[in-house]
Parts: C-alpha cells; sequence; structure tokens
C-alpha cells in the first residue's frame, strides 16, 4: 500500500517497503542527507527528525508508521530562523555531524518551552549526544534564540 | 583579529546540515562493501570457505593475494597486516573484504562466508599476564621500555621521611565521534585512485596507499571529507581503512566503493585510548616537600605497536606533573596483548599519568596530614626551576598562578568548609571536592616537528583572494576559522578574503599530522611566516606599500598575475635553536611549550544508589594566548565532559575474544546534557608560546585533569581510597564492603 506523507511541507507518495527505516528514505531516495546515522539504535539522536511535531529518531521508525505524518527534517527548517543564528553566533556546531539532529531538538523544545530554562533546555536535548561541545556552548545557543536571536 | 571570536567559518553548513561527510558524498553506482574479520584473539588462519549457495561472481572479493604492495599499514612499524594472509594476533582482523551493490545480498553474503581459524591457546589480555607470558606475541611481549631517571631514587627512598605506594588503573577508551569511520575509493579512468573520507591526516592515509597499493604519490589522491569528530580516533585507522576500499576499488572497475563500519563495527575493532597500570611511589620531607617520585607505567599496546611508543613517550615525559623534584625515575613500558591494537586519543598517554600521579598527591597529602592545594603549593615548577626532564623554566611557567585563581574561583576552602559540616548533618548524600595541577606539552615530542618538516604553501590569486593550502584537517575543533584568522591577522586582510583550502593530497603539501595540539601552534606560525612573504614578494614585485587597503592588495595580486608572476609562496619548519632534546634518556626540553591547568571537582554521590554527580567544575588554565575564544572555550568544555566521562561513565568490557563487549552507545555511556553539572572555564593567557601572538596547545589539556580532580573529591566526600575509573556505583560498593569508613544505605 502505498504512503502518503508531507516531508517539509511537501508531499510524498512512496510505495517502498513498509519496513524501510525513515533515516534511510530521507537519505537515500529523497536524498536529505542532513539527518545522520551515528548508532542507528536511537541512542544519539544524530538522525532526529520531527514528526507531526514531536522529536523521533529516525532510524528507529519504519516508514509503514508514517501514513499522513506531517514530518520536518534540518532541510526543512526556517534558514535563517533566530536559532540557526544563535547557533552560529554562540559556536555550537563543532564537528557538525549531531547539529542537525539537535536543531530539531532545540526546535521541539522551543516549541514546548518558548523560555526555557536551563534544566529544560538540558532535559529537551537529553536524547541528542555530543561528543565535541561538552553542550554548553549549546545552551547558550538555545537560551540565546529564545530571547530572540543573535546578540552579535 | 587574534582574540576575537568571528563566525566559524564552517557553521553555516553545519548547521543547515548541508555539509558533506564520507556517507554523504555522491556516489551514483556505488557499491557497498563489508569485512570479514578473524574470530579468536590471535591465531593462525588456515583457510576461508564461500557457502556455494551464493553466487560469487556478483561480488567483488579481496583477499591477502590482491594487494598488489606489502601487505602491512604503514606507520612506525610495519607489523599490521592490512588482510590477514595466514598468521593474526587479535580477534577483528581483516580477512576478506565484499562488495556489492545490494546491501541487503551483501549482509547476507556476510553470513556465508566461514574463516577457518586454529586459535591461540593462550590469548593474553593483561599488561602484567603478558609480561610473565610464555606465548609472546613480540620478544618480551614489549614494544618499548623507556627510562626516564634523574638523581638517586633508590638512594633518596630509603631515608624519605613520608611514604606512599599505590598501584592505579585506568581503563580503556572510546573515542566515540559520533561520524563512525569510512572511506569511498574510486578508481579513476587514467588508473589513478581518489579516496575521500573522514580522517585527520591525509598525508599518513596516502603514505599507506603507496605502500600497500604499489602505486606512485601522483596516482593516489586522498581528500578529506567533512570530518565529524575524530580526537585521536582517526589518526591511525582511517590508513587501514583506505587501503580496503582501494583495495576493492581496483577490482571494481570505476564502480566507486563505499566502506563505512556502523557502531559496533567502529567500536569493536578501532583503536582506543590504551589501557594503563601505574605503580607509583612518593617520598616528601616532613614539610612535605617533594622528595622523589618513582613510577612504573605501563601501558596496554595490544596486538599490534601502531603509535604505542609516542603514546608512552608522552605519558613517561608527564608523569612527573608539574612538581620541582630532583630524584625521578619514571620507567614506561608499552606491552603487547591480543586486544586490538590501541591508539591515539586526546591526551596521547598523558591522561593516564596524570592520572596516577594526581591521585598519589592526594595519598600523601593525607598521608601528611596537609591539604591537598598546600601540598601542590609547596612542590609546583616556578620560573628559574628544573623541569622533570632537567630543562631550565623560563618565564613560561605559570603552575602557581593557575592554581591560585582556582583556587578562589571555586572558593575551594570555603567549600571544604561547607561540604564537611554537609557531610555530617546525616544528608543523603556525601560532598567532597578534590584538584589536580597540571601542564600540556603542546606539538609533537622532541624533535618530531624536526623529523615531520611541515611545510605550508600560500596562494594569492589575481582578485586578491588567499588560499591557505596545508594538509591540517578541520574535525570539529577548529582549526579551518582559527588558521583564516591567523592568515587574515597576518596579512591585515579582513576574514572573508582567506580561505582554506579542501585537504587534497593533489594539491596541498604535508604540513604534518593534525595531532598533538600542534596545528594552531606549529603551522599557525608557518602559515605567519608563509603571510609575512607573500607580503614581502608583493611589496618586491607588484609595488604594494607598507600600509594598503584590501583593494590595493587585489591590485598588487593582479598587476604581479599579469606580469606572469607567481602567486604561490611557502614556508618550512624551523627547528627552535634553543630545544635541545635527548630522546633515549628523557632529558632537555620535551616540548616547545607547555600549557599550565588547575582543575577543581565538586562531587556529590549518593549514598544510596552510589552514583557519583559532578556538581561543579572549575577549568583554570593558561594558554598563551586564546586566538579564538570561543573556540577554545568549547575545546575546554568538551574536553573536560569528555575527561567527566572517562572518570565516572565509561567502561569498556571485553568480551573473552578481547573485543570490545558493549559495543553499542546503549551499553556505552558518555555524558549526555542530563549529566553535566555547572562547568567554569577561565583563561589565562601568558603571551609566552610558541605560537601565532604566544599561543600554544590547548586541546589536548582539558582531558588531563577531570579524571583525577574527580577521584580526589570522591576520595574526599568518602574517605576512600580508589584505584581504578571509572568510578561505578558497583565500585564503590564494593569498596564500601571491604568495611571502609563510609556505610551503604
Amino acid at each position: 500500500m502505498p504512503i502518503t506523507m508531507r516531508i517539509n511541507d511537501q508531499s510524498v507518495t512512496t510505495a517502498v517497503a513498509p519496513d524501510r527505516r525513515l533515516l534511510d528514505f530521507l537519505r537515500e531516495d529523497l536524498g536529505l542527507k542532513g539527518s545522520k546515522e551515528g548508532c542507528g539504535e536511537g541512542e544519539c539522536g544524530a538522525c532526529a527528525v520531527l514528526v507531526n511535531g514531536q522529536l523521533v529518531n529516525s532510524c528507529l521508525v519504519p516508514l509503514g508508521q508514517m501514513q499522513r505524518a506531517e514530518i520536518t527534517t534540518i532541510e526543512g527548517l526556517v534558514e535563517n530562523s533566530a536559532l540557526s543564528q544563535a547557533f552560529i553566533a554562540c559556536g555550537a556546531a563543532q564537528c557538525g555531524i549531531c547539529t542537525p539532529g539537535m536543531m530539531l531538538a532545540a526546535t521541539a523544545l522551543l516549541a514546548e518551552h518558548p523560555q526555557p530554562t536551563l534544566d529544560e533546555i538540558r532535559w529537551g536535548l537529553s536524547g541528542n549526544l555530543c561528543r565535541c561541545t561538552g553542550y554548553g556552548r549549546i545552551y547558550e545557543a538555545v537560551a540565546q534564540a529564545a530571547k530572540g536571536g543573535s546578540d552579535d | 583579529m587574534i582574540g576575537k571570536s568571528p563566525h566559524r567559518v564552517d557553521g553555516l553548513a553545519k548547521i543547515r546540515g548541508s555539509a558533506l561527510y564520507v556517507d554523504d558524498l555522491p556516489c551514483p553506482n556505488v557499491l557497498y562493501a563489508t569485512t570479514i574479520r578473524t574470530a579468536s584473539a590471535g591465531g593462525s588462519v588456515d583457510g576461508v570457505i564461500f557457502a556455494p549457495h551464493i553466487d560469487w561472481s556478483d561480488f567483488i572479493v579481496v583477499t591477502a593475494e590482491d594487494i598488489p604492495g606489502k601487505n602491512a599499514v604503514k606507520l612506525l612499524e610495519d607489523d599490521q597486516p592490512v588482510l590477514v594472509e595466514k598468521r593474526f594476533r587479535h580477534a577483528g582482523e581483516a580477512v576478506v573484504l565484499l562488495a556489492h551493490a545490494d546491501r541487503e545480498l551483501l549482509r547476507r553474503a556476510l553470513q556465508a562466508v566461514r574463516v577457518l581459524e586454529t586459535p591461540l591457546s593462550h590469548p593474553v589480555f593483561d599488561v602484567d599476564e603478558a609480561l610473565l607470558a610464555q606465548d609472546e606475541i613480540i620478544p618480551g611481549n614489549i614494544y618499548t621500555d623507556y627510562l626516564l631517571d634523574k638523581g638517586n631514587v633508590d638512594l633518596v627512598a630509603g631515608i624519605a621521611d613520608v611514604v606512599i605506594e599505590d598501584i592505579l588503573v585506568t581503563p580503556a577508551q572510546e573515542q566515540l565521534y559520533i561520524e563512525p569511520q569510512g572511506m569511498l575509493a574510486t578508481l579513476q579512468m587514467d588508473g589513478s585512485l581518489l579516496i575521500e573520507g573522514s580522517m585527520q591526516c591525509p598525508y599518513y592515509v596516502l603514505d599507506a596507499l603507496v605502500q600497500c597499493m604499489g602505486m606512485t604519490k601522483d596516482q593516489l589522491r586522498v581528500v578529506q571529507s567533512t570530518t565529524g569528530g575524530a580526537f585521536g580516533g582517526k589518526e591511525d585507522y582511517p590508513s587501514m581503512i583506505a587501503c580496503h576500499a582501494a583495495l576493492l576499488a581496483l577490482k571494481a572497475g570505476g564502480r566507486p566503493v563505499k566502506l563505512i563500519y556502523d557502531r559496533g563495527e567502529d567500536l569493536r575493532v578501532t583503536p582506543k585510548r590504551h589501557p594503563s597500570r601505574t605503580r607509583v611511589r612518593l617520598g616528601a620531607s616532613r614539610a612535605g616537600e617533594l622528595q622523589f617520585v618513582d613510577m612504573d607505567f605501563v601501558i596496554d599496546g595490544g596486538a599490534y605497536r601502531t603509535l604505542s611508543p609516542v603514546v608512552l613517550s608522552r605519558g613517561v615525559i608527564h608523569a612527573p606533573g608539574p612538581y620541582r623534584c630532583e630524584h625521578i625515575r619514571v620507567r614506561g613500558r608499552a606491552v603487547a596483548t591480543n586486544h586490538p591494537p590501541f591508539g591515539a586519543f586526546r591526551g596521547f598517554g598523558a591522561p593516564q599519568s596524570i592520572f596516577a600521579l594526581e591521585v598519589a598527591m592526594d595519598r600523601l597529602a593525607k598521608k601528611l596530614n596537609m591539604d591537598p592545594a598546600a601540598l601542590r603549593h609547596k612542590n609546583l615548577l616556578r620560573s628559574g626551576d628544573v623541569s622533570p626532564t632537567g630543562d631550565q623554566l623560563g618565564e613560561d611557567c605559570f603552575a602557581h598562578p593557575v592554581l591560585e585563581r582556582a583556587l578562589s574561583e571555586s572558593g575551594y576552602h570555603e567549600r571544604q568548609t561547607d561540604f564537611r559540616q554537609w557531610n555530617a548533618a546525616g544528608h543523603a548524600t556525601r560532598r567532597g571536592i578534590g584538584l589536580a595541577t597540571f601542564a600540556h606539552g603542546a606539538g609533537f615530542t622532541g624533535n618530531g616537528e624536526l623529523y615531520l618538516a611541515s611545510k605550508v604553501f600560500m596562494q594569492a590569486h589575481g582578485d586578491g583572494q588567499v588560499e591557505i593550502l596545508c594538509s591540517n584537517t578541520e574535525m570539529g575543533q577548529g582549526a579551518a576559522t582559527t588558521l583564516v584568522q591567523i592568515a587574515a591577522a597576518a596579512l591585515g586582510l579582513p576574514l572573508a578574503q582567506v580561505h582554506l583550502a579542501q585537504t587534497d593530497t593533489a594539491r596541498v603539501p604535508n604540513s604534518g599530522p593534525t595531532v598533538a595540539s600542534r596545528t594552531c601552534m606549529v603551522v599557525g606560525d608557518l602559515i605567519q611566516k608563509a603571510a609575512a612573504q607573500l607580503l614581502h614578494k608583493l611589496h618586491l614585485e607588484a609595488g604594494l606599500g607598507t600600509a594598503f587597503s584590501t583593494f590595493d592588495f587585489a591590485e598588487a595580486c593582479s598587476r604581479l598575475k599579469a606580469k606572469g608572476g607567481d602567486l604561490l609562496v611557502s614556508a618550512s619548519y624551523q627547528p627552535p635553536t634553543d630545544m635541545l632534546w635527548d630522546e633515549q634518556r628523557f632529558v632537555g626540553r620535551a616540548y616547545a611549550s607547555y600549557a599550565w591547568a588547575a582543575y577543581i571537582a565538586e562531587v556529590e554521590v549518593n549514598m544510596l544508589t552510589l552514583e557519583t554527580r559532578v556538581l561543579n567544575f572549575t577549568a583554570v588554565q593558561e594558554i598563551g594566548k586564546a586566538v579564538h575564544p570561543q573556540i577554545v572555550q568549547g575545546q575546554i568544555e568538551g574536553g573536560v565532559v569528555q575527561g567527566i566521562g572517562y572518570a565516572l561513565y565509561e567502561n569498556v568490557l571485553w568480551n573473552a575474544h578481547g573485543v570490545m563487549a558493549n559495543d553499542r552507545l546503549t551499553n556505552y555511556i558518555i555524558p549526555t546534557t542530563a549529566d553535566i553539572g555547572s562547568l567554569r572555564v577561565i583563561l589565562m593567557e601568558g603571551g609566552l608560546g610558541a605560537g601565532p601572538q604566544g599561543a600554544k596547545g590547548v586541546g589536548e589539556l582539558p582531558m588531563d585533569g577531570p579524571a583525577p580532580a574527580i577521584v580526589n573529591a570522591i576520595q574526599q566526600a568518602l574517605d576512600v581510597d580508589i584505584q581504578q575509573i571509572p568510578v561505578m556505583p558497583e565500585n564503590l560498593l564494593a569498596l564500601s564492603q571491604v568495611g571502609e569508613s563510609f556505610p551503604c544505605q
């Protein structure tokens, strides 16, 4: 049975196997390579996307569950948002492999808590591993985005 | 411009998700590759059986017979095979490579190849057992045996007032870059090979390919793709993967071959931090003056030599710490076992030996009934003192200032009082504060830079744009931005006019590997020199004035180009005249510059679960000059968090074959945002380092201090002696059960 979903505001219909991972479908079939595979078992969050506004790890999601879903990947985020400006201003991306997942986690966090406390930021990002930053610059970026953008 | 924090040059592409990592590179018609490995911890391969139910003519199959050049991964010694032919030393060695367009078929094929092995009867995984083993992997099972021997330890040990002795143990640690390792290899129409992938050291990969493929350098082109973290883990092993991918590509008729490890394979076979075991004896006078330091430092090198000798050397040099002491003996041995080889990881031997010394220093303080800070204060090096390697220190010595600053910033003494009260009040937790003082040498050890003879190019273009050409890689640490900043400052041009060329061995010269914090300090210095030459050339040959605008610069470039002039300049490493190092006896100046640090950890142990949390962490370091303070801060925060992981969470477990058993992110635990408390980073800049405007190395430093500071804090909280990391609840439970002083509730 074909699966129809909206990905980054575009309607997509596919007949691929329903057990195909959403991550592979995004990367290989649609060429949306911003979602990364870090572990393949839902631990690192590098493949995180939004499904109906919820943060999920796309490596764990079979495509068959995506019927009529609204999916946002890093490619679908607003390009010059307060969040992306804050990530740049704060140096929140180092090697960058976790960054797309972090951006989506931060997007979901800010949707739920527009003015998050540091503890809310910590919990909101706790499903996304970063090995470079020690998370400090990322907290700062999220806090700055909540304030409405870049300070510099 | 140096000392400011402009936006990272690589920031935007990474934040938009458009940066291309090896798995993202476009490669139509690609073949996927996989590796069939040995299962036993050493032995011999007696044959390989390909199950008949699979049509193998569909697959590219590579074995040792297909290697056109030498079957050895080029590094310090050619002992490690690219593919096992007969004898092997550890589980997980590559025997057969397969490639196919269909990943599902490839997965099935992987199950259909059987390697027939005769396993070793007595594999050895413990360093002390290896030193005594009858069945040797190499003679004596010792790769390298170093001795730093100053004064007369045996004589002084007999008359020291107070002596402590202990054994400290550190585990393997996984780098855990979030991007697994991988390479893409493509045979070009002209018979040359293009290798793209995730790596720190493109010229190591190139040299390895030359040796294995039997091709010349101009038949091979190595290009670094955006690299998703490395931390040392992509220093040597990419050479292995590149050789594998290249061997498959050679038989693939021009179709690209993609060899990317999944997380489990990456964890099982790629190198990790060397486990260590240190016997340490310290002696002091009643007043707390160090009288002798005696250490027997042993690291597990695994089954092949790889980088172990240099890891050991750094570990030995850093072992006696930043202390004044006339009688020092450090014996260091890198031992062969049947584990997969251990390798480079941020700090490179120093975190292991510094851990042993700094925990031992707290033992000594306890026995002297002195505060740990007071003991350090008494012994830390000052300008004019002689270092453990016999080098007289000049002005660039900040051991005391960093300690004073860390004590005041953390409120160390007040905290101690607070915590004593807290612990006496019967709360469900115990609190403690601990410190570590240390220094870290930047750049290759001793004469290493001399042997590297690094070279950089600077290429101006007719429109006034300037490119830096060097082989140093951006892997997240900020090198691309920092090097552009250094060049722009030296040229007097805006940042947007200077670019770091892609690390492509067809274009960039060999400026050495991206390791040991040498990129900013050593290569940065070369870039400044190249910039000065470029300006000089434009002055002489195109009339560029001493004061010029961006427009004037572009005009001069254009004029020189129109005349047919060459807009390329180069700079090569010249060794400093005052740096003499005897690498046999460990005497002299081991590093051009040391960075100095004092780290203080405040911890809380839950007495019900025995879980330890870091409440506050204060990291004070003197780093010469922060070229880009924001990048430096990010580096230090990231390093400290890796160090917290090393101290508390990261526990490599071994299966019966000596391979990492917890080969998943589900059970190899690195710190998340939920685990880390408040972390303060304080930079001091003395401006006396060997790099641009006095910069020194910074990347490795933050890995050295957290583990001993945290362990010292836990020891204070619980009044126990901890001998190994990570300090997991089960370790504390065991200590509580052998009748130590704290009750487990």
